[in-house]
């Protein structure tokens, strides 16, 4: 993975550029050591490393607003940082550029039940939102499976999963109102505690836009009252095919479940040596069908969901009694990437999204690209939604099995691709799958991308060296073409 | 000189958008032209109409997805859906009967999917399901440049990119002519039911609401009709309502039966409640969609200027009430109270751009977007039609609009001036 070239010249104004933000942001809020630099040499891809130039850690949305005019007058790059989870590398800080951290930017600012929403600072944490307005029955809906560290705003710009987007929707669905920091210090917003605001989607393309665009400091979300009661089954299946169309069977009879996740044997076997979930060391595949809603809803669902299981002959039937059971169905679930992580000395997590049907032969597909790689992969699935995630098990003190195990992952995505699907279902582009994006899109399709970043950033400050392959200049962008051998075609109707 | 250019395929609407940019030439991008009037007029000296680039192309219902060419009527995608069971779960709404008294309406049924998605409509289910925005899952378009291009997939979870697929969606066409739009589509509701709650004012009305929509009871729509908009239902159990406020349930038989028994006893303080069966619903449902109560309102006539608020529900009596002081107004209330639909009749000695400043200036501080839905030529040309943007996101709406159409020739002006 290449990163841009950093700017000599930058570096070598490093000691200026500390005073110049030391005199917007007081205090410590300016961090130049090097051993303190470290914290934030990585966030959640750890394969790469690199020491940001200098972290600033503003505390006001004024703040952000001139250290972001600085950088532009001044043509210093910038990585908006929140919790630094990303997995694909989003956060990965340039030798040249500034690190911009949202940590302090922790309060919730309005809780307002009536309008059915939450106003928090972009480095609120995805749990606590939900932890704020609990007592009274609501929740905020997206969990993805950081959301005890991941911030809001980070969710927003990575536009967030986790498993009960099937029913619930993901971050884009649920977020009602931005303020954004622009790279020229000008605050907009967007949206606010209504829905249906006219005018461009900006809001839509800033959720995630991978912190290219501009800088999240306030998020409006909807929150939603909690079910009133939750129920889980866990079936096994002998084949993974079986449990696919248990799946395809489940949402053909209109069921559309609060979860629907899937887990192939290695999986499973991992996942119940860790926690003991009482999972079904037999299966071949195991699934996890949450129903949510009003007990009467729930009770006739859960009839309806245990007839089609059968019918596509689940060797192993169960739902949850109680609450505690719930959980416990779950907890496997939960753990797998930890489970994972107890067998192998690393692994390496995968993110594509593929047409639910197509799952039993990009499992074989994936099966094959095992062998002939030479290493271990365990599969975890959003069923519902058909977000895969391919663990590669893999061991970085081995000379050459990272990049082998980058390439196993190239090849999945390749795979996913193929048939259909995309390389990144919720874990975004980054660093991670840059190179990649010339496997879904070519060189006309990219270049409309970059001329929205245009729009937002002309100098390509925020986050460069994310998302896009090849970085264009917005002036060669912004180059009409004018295609005369396209024009006056005989057989165009015109009336 | 041809006025009106109808390709049959993408490859031809790139050859018409090239030659239009050769030529600086500016074009008026239409499906079925149902909604032309909403918006200004754009500047254009030729039209593109996308009615004959049209059919389903892909629809896997075990897949719950769809993909289609912009002109395809939505009655041909309804009509599949419902073989399967299935719908467009954002409920999108036809402005045809609404517009009709506005210049170049049309009657009802003749919407395409590619101008739903380029207005992003939602209906009654906005609230629990979101709008077009939030269904689209893929594009593929030719731009202000002449140059084809495609955003999304197929597929629900997908972040690869930036979201193209929302910038197109609510455009208007004013970034790119749409050449194929895939969406998400769900299963439709198996049973539904209406809680009626009659003889409400305005702000028991929106108190109701509130509790309902705060509840555990899922509700799916929620909508106040005063008196004199209710009586103008065709459903006879609303007619007869002294003003209605409505709660939809939607779900599996048993659901809704438990949900509309739970939801009536929330509201018992507030009046008897009754409910409509699943025939009425969709009934009632349909017409507060399509806006049919302010088609024609009683005593403004069909010349009413109708606008779209959105606002936050707890501030929507407020805002309704500053407005009616100083016009004369019909107003009802859907999305629990997050959409005030308003209609206004003309006064002899007002012109219409302080009309339009008493709404805006009513919706002020509270936080909300106020769009004129319907209005004539004149008025659409001379009041800004959508919510005024402060200079900051006035100013990235042109840079966007500049670099997907840098010579303005794609539904110039639509939005806004130069936009």
């Amino acid at each position: 993975m290449k990163m841009p070239k950093p700017d000599a010249e930058v570096i070598a104004r490093r000691k200026q550029i500390v005073g110049a933000l030391r005199d917007i942001v007081p205090g410590e809020g300016v961090i130049d050591e090097a051993d303190e630099l470290r914290a934030y040499e990585c966030d959640g891809l750890t394969a790469y490393r690199e020491l940001p130039l200098i972290v600033v850690l503003p505390a006001t949305v004024e703040q952000v607003s001139k250290v972001l005019a600085y950088c532009l007058a001044n043509g210093i790059k910038v990585v908006p940082r929140g919790a630094g989870t990303s997995l694909s590398g989003g956060a990965l800080p340039l030798a040249d550029a500034v690190t911009l951290g949202l940590g302090k930017f922790n309060r919730i600012l309005d809780i307002d039940y009536d309008n059915r929403c939450v106003v928090a600072q972009t480095g609120v944490t995805n749990l606590a939102i939900t932890e704020a307005v609990e007592d009274k029955g609501f929740y905020y809906a997206p969990d993805p499976s950081s959301q005890i560290a991941c911030t809001i705003g980070g969710n927003v710009a990575e536009n967030s999963g986790g498993v009960h987007c099937l029913k619930y929707g993901l971050t884009a669905n649920n977020v009602l109102g931005l303020q954004v920091v622009l790279i020229d210090g000008q605050v907009i917003r967007l949206g606010g505690k209504h829905v249906g605001a006219d005018g461009y989607d900006l809001m839509g393309v800033l959720t995630g836009s991978e912190g290219l665009l501009g800088v999240i400091t306030e998020v409006t979300v909807r929150i939603l009252r909690k079910p009133e009661t939750a129920r889980a089954f866990l079936l096994g299946f002998a084949t993974i095919e079986a449990a696919a169309k248990c799946v395809a069977d489940i949402i053909a009879a209109g069921i559309i479940p609060g979860g629907m996740e899937m887990m192939d044997r290695p999986a499973i076997h991992a996942a119940e040596d860790f926690v003991h979930a009482g999972y079904p060391r037999d299966a071949e595949a195991l699934l996890i069908v949450e129903l949510d809603g009003v007990e009467a809803e729930v009770d006739h669902l859960i009839g309806r969901v245990q007839r089609i299981a059968e019918d596509n002959g689940a060797d192993s039937v169960r739902v949850s009694a109680n609450e505690d059971e719930r959980l416990s169905f779950w907890a496997g679930r939960k753990a797998a990437f930890p489970a994972i992580g107890r067998i192998s000395p690393d692994y390496y997590c995968m993110d594509g999204t593929i047409p639910r049907g197509r799952l039993p032969e990009v499992l074989t597909g994936v099966t094959e690209l095992s062998k002939r790689f030479g290493l271990r992969v365990a599969n975890v699935f959003h069923a519902g939604d058909g977000n895969l995630h391919p663990l590669i098990l893999y061991d970085a003190n081995v000379p050459g099995e990272l990049e082998k195990a980058e390439e196993f992952g190239a090849e999945i995505l390749r795979l996913c691709v193929k048939v259909g699907g995309v390389l990144t279902g919720e874990h975004g582009v980054g660093v991670e799958k840059r190179d990649l994006m010339g496997e879904m899109f070519n060189e006309d399709d990219l270049k409309h991308q970059q001329r929205l970043k245009c729009a937002f950033d002309p100098k390509s400050l925020l986050n460069p060296g994310k998302v896009f392959p090849t970085l264009h200049r917005c002036a060669e962008l912004g180059r009409v073409h004018i295609h005369r051998g396209r024009m006056r075609h005989p057989d165009l109707p015109r009336f | 000189m041809e006025n009106e250019i109808t390709p049959g395929t993408p490859e031809e609407v790139l050859d018409a958008v090239a030659e239009a940019l050769a030529e600086e030439t500016p074009l008026e991008v239409l499906g079925a032209g149902t909604k032309r009037t909403y918006g200004r007029p754009a500047e254009a000296e030729r039209t593109l109409s996308l009615s004959r680039l049209a059919g389903i192309t892909m629809y896997e219902p075990n897949e719950l997805v769809m993909t289609a060419r912009p002109g395809t009527p939505l009655a041909e995608i309804e009509a599949s859906l419902d073989k399967n069971g299935q719908q467009l779960a954002f409920e999108p709404a036809d402005y045809g009967p609404l517009l009709e008294g506005a210049e170049g309406g049309e009657e009802a049924g003749g919407a395409t999917i590619g101008g739903i998605f380029a207005c992003n409509l939602s209906g009654p289910r906005r609230i629990a399901a979101g709008a077009a925005r939030d269904h689209i899952l893929g594009v593929k378009a030719v731009s202000g440049r002449g140059e084809a291009f495609k955003s999304g997939g197929r597929v629900v979870k997908n972040v690869t990119g930036y979201d193209m697929s929302k910038l197109l969606t609510g455009s208007f066409g004013t970034l790119a002519v749409l050449t194929e739009v895939t969406f998400k589509v769900l299963p439709a509701p198996e049973d539904s039911r209406t809680v009626v709650i009659p003889g409400l004012d305005d702000r028991a009305a929106l108190a109701a609401m509130t509790t309902a929509l705060t509840g555990p009871w899922e509700v799916t729509a929620a909508a106040h009709l005063p008196k004199p908009l209710a009586q103008r239902s065709w459903v006879a159990r609303i007619a007869g309502a002294n003003a209605a406020t409505v709660m939809r349930l939607e779900g599996p038989a048993p659901s809704v039966a438990a949900r509309a028994e739970g939801l009536g006893k929330g509201l018992a303080g507030l009046g008897t409640a009754g409910e409509l069966a699943h025939a009425d619903t969709r009934a009632l449902w349909r017409e507060i969609r399509d806006v049919h109560p302010l088609v024609s309102p009683p005593h403004l006539g069909p010349a009413a200027e109708v606008w779209r608020i959105s606002a936050p529900p707890s501030e929507a009596a407020a805002i309704t009430e500053r407005i009616s002081k100083n016009l004369r107004t019909l107003a009802f209330y859907d999305w629990g109270g997050g959409l005030i639909w308003l209609a206004i009749g003309a006064l002899e000695d007002m012109a219409a751009s302080a009309r339009a400043a008493i709404v805006r200036a009513a919706i002020g501080d509270a936080g909300g977007h106020g769009t004129l839905i319907k209005a004539d030529a004149e008025t659409r040309r001379t009041v800004p039609v959508f919510q005024p943007q402060p200079d900051a996101l006035a100013g990235l709406t042109r840079r966007v609009k500049e670099n997907f159409d840098p010579k303005g020739i794609l539904n110039a002006g639509r939005m806004y001036a130069g936009v």
